[in-house]
């Protein structure tokens, strides 16, 4: 099977001051496909998918070795351009963050600060984006409605959609179904099987029926360890480590 | 009647007496000053000018001037100086010793009284920058006044721009916004309600300010055309008026005027900030 790698994680390691939160995680993550990242909590699975759009920049202390390579580059040295990179490597949060604007400047927000003012393409676009996250047949009246009125369910479309405005190339999603209720989330799994043809999907999840569902690859990550790597389907059927049988039996959590 | 019933009883009346204490003192200033200084507001009083003996007569046209020129000197000399100075401690900065020094500073500088900082402008701007400045103007009044709104408007804008939450900022970063723009785009128009708030609060300050005044801007009765030239706004017409001439029908008026002036601008501020929330709540 010859899959096209999108993101070549080699030796990354991660400290918050003395802490080390991720250790020697090697994985190569497929183009096109879902790949879940289980584990218990505080296992580190959010820190990693951080440091994929260098969103780790933010807190203090933190210190990084490795290297993440995408599309040729290492995205962890220094003189990588970051809002460059957060452009093509895009994030999805736990709790939908739209800003209090209206719903049309919330999706327009992205290609305006990349430099698109027109707005016969900003409107396209702004269709386009909505359309894509299966958000637009319910909103396309009140565009200018405050995003902050959307249920829980429409804003984290919402905040898809944003993020699809941008025109990534990867889609890192933090556990984005757990503020919602199952029928938003059914919503957003379909979303993300469909999404999956145009953009590579990370996504961090708890929920072992749900990673067992949208992704093709799952990884088992914990305390800071990636401890197997492999097809969904054989790592929650045939488990090769004891730890990771431990964990989809349910014998922690 | 039980002990115990009777002491709960007093000690209830005590606290609700000193709980109104408050109320019951501002509306007895508010009272005496309307009562006295109502009758003497008319359109004549607010665009003449003071005339008859020691000014005292007449209206107070020139003095409002010079009250809206002063206020809106230092404003523009404050608002930036604390907007930009709020955003760079607490975007740029970590909560590190110079960030603590600065708050501390700003803190100092708002606890000194106000008549000293008025012998500054004094010293400084009306003596030592005469050239500049014009020794006793609205400049140096503006100047002076602006050291005092300082501290206040960036305090407040700091408070204001801190809770603008995370996850705020995370989203427009992870869009791609560089941090300039996130804080341009995102951050500070969250942040307004607080910061416009601050600067009105600096504003109130000015507009009350005696002793600063009192030392730089001159006191001359006219209407100041250039930064250079001196004037004499209604604080220091009031102080004036009642001190040297015993004369208090122009200084009820006076007073009456700061008083509706502070009182409306407050009522203004909290609608304006009212509705601006509402919309960021999207209700």
């Amino acid at each position: 099977m010859d899959k096209k790698i999108k993101i070549s994680v080699k030796d990354l390691n991660l400290y918050f001051g003395s802490f080390q939160a991720l250790k020697h995680i090697t994985m190569d993550i497929p183009e096109h496909e879902v790949t879940a990242l289980i584990g218990p909590s505080g296992c580190g699975k959010s820190t990693f998918v951080k440091t994929l759009n260098r969103m780790n920049d933010l807190v203090d202390g933190v210190k990084i070795t490795g290297e993440v390579n995408y599309n040729g580059i290492n995205l962890l040295d220094r003189n990588t351009d970051v809002v460059a990179l957060r452009k093509e490597i895009g994030m999805v949060f736990q709790k939908p963050n739209p800003f209090p604007k209206s719903i049309y400047d919330n999706i327009a927000y992205g290609p305006r600060v990349h430099g698109i003012h027109d707005k016969k393409r900003l409107d396209e676009i702004v269709e386009r984006s909505l359309k894509h996250a299966a958000l637009w047949d319910e909103v396309s009246d009140r565009l200018h409605e405050s995003a902050l009125r959307l249920s829980g369910g429409q804003q984290q479309r919402l905040c898809i959609a944003r993020l699809l405005a941008v025109g990534p190339d990867v889609l890192l999603m933090d556990e984005p179904c757990s503020a919602l209720d199952p029928i938003a989330t059914a919503k957003i799994e379909d979303l993300i099987w469909e999404l999956k043809q145009e953009y590579t999907i990370i996504i961090v999840t708890h929920n072992m029926q749900q990673a067992a569902r949208v992704s093709q690859s799952t990884a088992f990550f914990l305390l800071g360890e990636m401890i197997e790597y492999s097809p969904t389907v054989d790592l929650f059927e045939r488990p090769k480590d004891s730890r990771t049988e431990d964990y989809v039996t349910g014998k922690f959590g | 009647m039980d002990r115990r019933k009777r002491n709960e009883m007093i000690a209830y009346g005590l606290l609700w007496a000193s709980g109104v204490s408050a109320l019951v003192i501002l509306i007895w200033v508010l009272a005496y000053i309307f009562v006295g200084g109502i009758p003497v507001i008319s359109w004549q009083f607010l665009t003449t000018w003071p005339a008859g003996w020691g000014h005292t007569g007449g209206g107070i046209y020139p003095t409002i001037i010079a009250t809206i020129q002063v206020t809106i000197i230092s404003l523009l000399i404050a608002a930036p100086l604390s907007i930009g100075g709020a955003i760079y401690l607490t975007e740029y900065t970590k909560e590190s010793l110079l960030r603590k020094v600065i708050r501390q500073g700003a803190e100092i500088l708002a606890g000194i009284p106000s008549i000293i900082l008025g012998l500054f402008g004094f010293l400084f701007f009306v003596i030592a920058l005469k050239e500049y400045t014009g020794g006793w103007s609205i400049l140096s009044g503006g100047l002076t006044l602006a050291f005092m709104i300082l501290p206040i408007s960036l305090r407040v804008s700091e408070e204001a721009l801190k809770t603008v939450p995370l996850e705020l900022r995370e989203g427009g970063l992870g869009l791609g916004a560089s941090k300039w723009q996130m804080i341009r785009t995102l951050v500070v128009p969250t942040a307004l309600p607080g910061i416009i708030t601050g600067i009105i609060l600096g504003m109130g300050r000015a507009i009350g300010e005696t002793a600063a005044i009192l030392l730089t801007v001159g006191g001359a009765i006219n209407i100041a055309t250039s930064l250079q030239d001196p004037a004499r706004p209604m604080t220091l017409n009031l102080y004036d008026v009642l001190t040297e001439y015993r004369d208090t029908t122009a200084a009820y008026g006076t007073a009456v005027i700061l008083v509706i002036a502070i009182l409306v601008i407050t009522f203004v501020t909290d609608m304006l900030m009212n509705r601006y929330t509402r919309n960021l709540k999207g209700l």
